[in-house]
């Protein structure tokens, strides 16, 4: 049978007082309560559609992967050996769904996740200028929130992935490397990558007016 | 003293201090006396402060909506696995 543990198996510690605590919920959902799934599913849906659109790109292949990986989890809820965090493991699922609609969509023409990428062009710096000290202050939260999509958009599937993974939904590097069945060291390059394309593409919004500084190292 | 290219392999580890105190001291050195890669980490840590300081925008409501009827038509499914045979 198939199993959906990811292979994590390092055990989580308690959550602190008063944060959700999703082994509660896990544990009534396994014993077939579906109000504790839904209360699982309603408390991950944003971030688990946010992730699939960050790597679909795209609005209609997000509302299927967040169906198929809600649908995928409870289905296969009974094999969860609870050695992960609920979530670890539905955005394990939710990562596998999207990048098979990357991969099955036949006109794109971006980087497969397995390329190798070592052309060592990506790290180079070519602005180095000063940001004002609250730069995200000049910015409605909602401009602030398009300027960031659009640039977490402009990058490489493979660099993109790993920076959503890592940086937005904070899964460990051992964690981004089993989701994504990439190396330690693929995670950590491609992730450095991301960081500093995407500091790149901030610093000509962010920049303190006048500090037009630009610099190749 | 590090190059500025040394530098930057290491700075993921830096920002995330995940590095021992004797490479950290080492490359706290080079950020001291290199203005350029100061920048560079003052600018690249105020990039993942602007990332992580947004929160992730509600599901559109017929997102949601068709989500849990899905979900409602897989748990009906589950609890009725076996229909009774035609007569």
């Amino acid at each position: 049978m198939m199993r959906y543990d990811g292979g994590m198996a390092a055990m989580d510690p308690a959550p602190p007082a008063g944060a959700f605590d999703e082994s509660v919920f896990v544990a009534r959902a396994r014993q077939g309560d579906a109000e504790a799934f839904n209360e699982l599913v309603t408390h991950y849906e944003r971030k688990i559609f946010r992730l699939a659109k960050h790597i679909t790109q795209n609005d209609e292949d997000a509302e299927d992967v967040l169906q198929d990986a809600f649908l995928k989890a409870y289905e296969h809820l009974p094999d969860f050996q609870g050695q992960s965090k609920f979530y670890t493991w539905i955005v394990r699922i939710a990562v596998n769904e999207s990048l098979m609609k990357l991969r099955k969509r036949k006109s794109d023409r971006t980087v497969p996740l397995d390329e190798p990428l070592e052309t060592g062009e990506d790290t180079v710096i070519r602005e180095i200028a000063v940001w004002d000290d609250d730069p995200e202050r000049k910015y409605s939260r909602e401009e602030l929130a398009n300027i960031l999509d659009e640039a977490v958009q402009g990058l490489r599937p493979a660099f993109r992935t790993v920076f959503v993974l890592r940086d937005i939904e904070e899964l460990s590097t051992e964690e981004t490397a089993e989701a994504l069945g990439i190396s330690i060291p693929a995670v950590k390059s491609r992730l450095l990558r991301a960081r500093l394309q995407l500091r790149e593409k901030l610093t000509r919004l962010f920049k303190r007016k006048g500090d037009d500084v630009f610099a190749y190292m | 003293m590090l190059t500025c290219k040394e530098f930057l392999h290491e700075l993921n580890e830096f920002l995330d201090e995940s590095v021992s105190a004797e490479t950290r001291a080492e490359l706290q050195r080079h950020v001291n006396e290199c203005p350029n890669c100061f920048v560079i980490v003052d600018t690249t840590r105020k990039t993942l402060r602007v990332f992580k300081g947004v929160t992730e925008k509600a599901i559109p409501h017929d997102v949601h909506s068709r989500l849990m009827k899905a979900l409602e038509k897989k748990m009906a499914a589950k609890a009725q696995p076996h229909a009774p045979p035609a007569q």
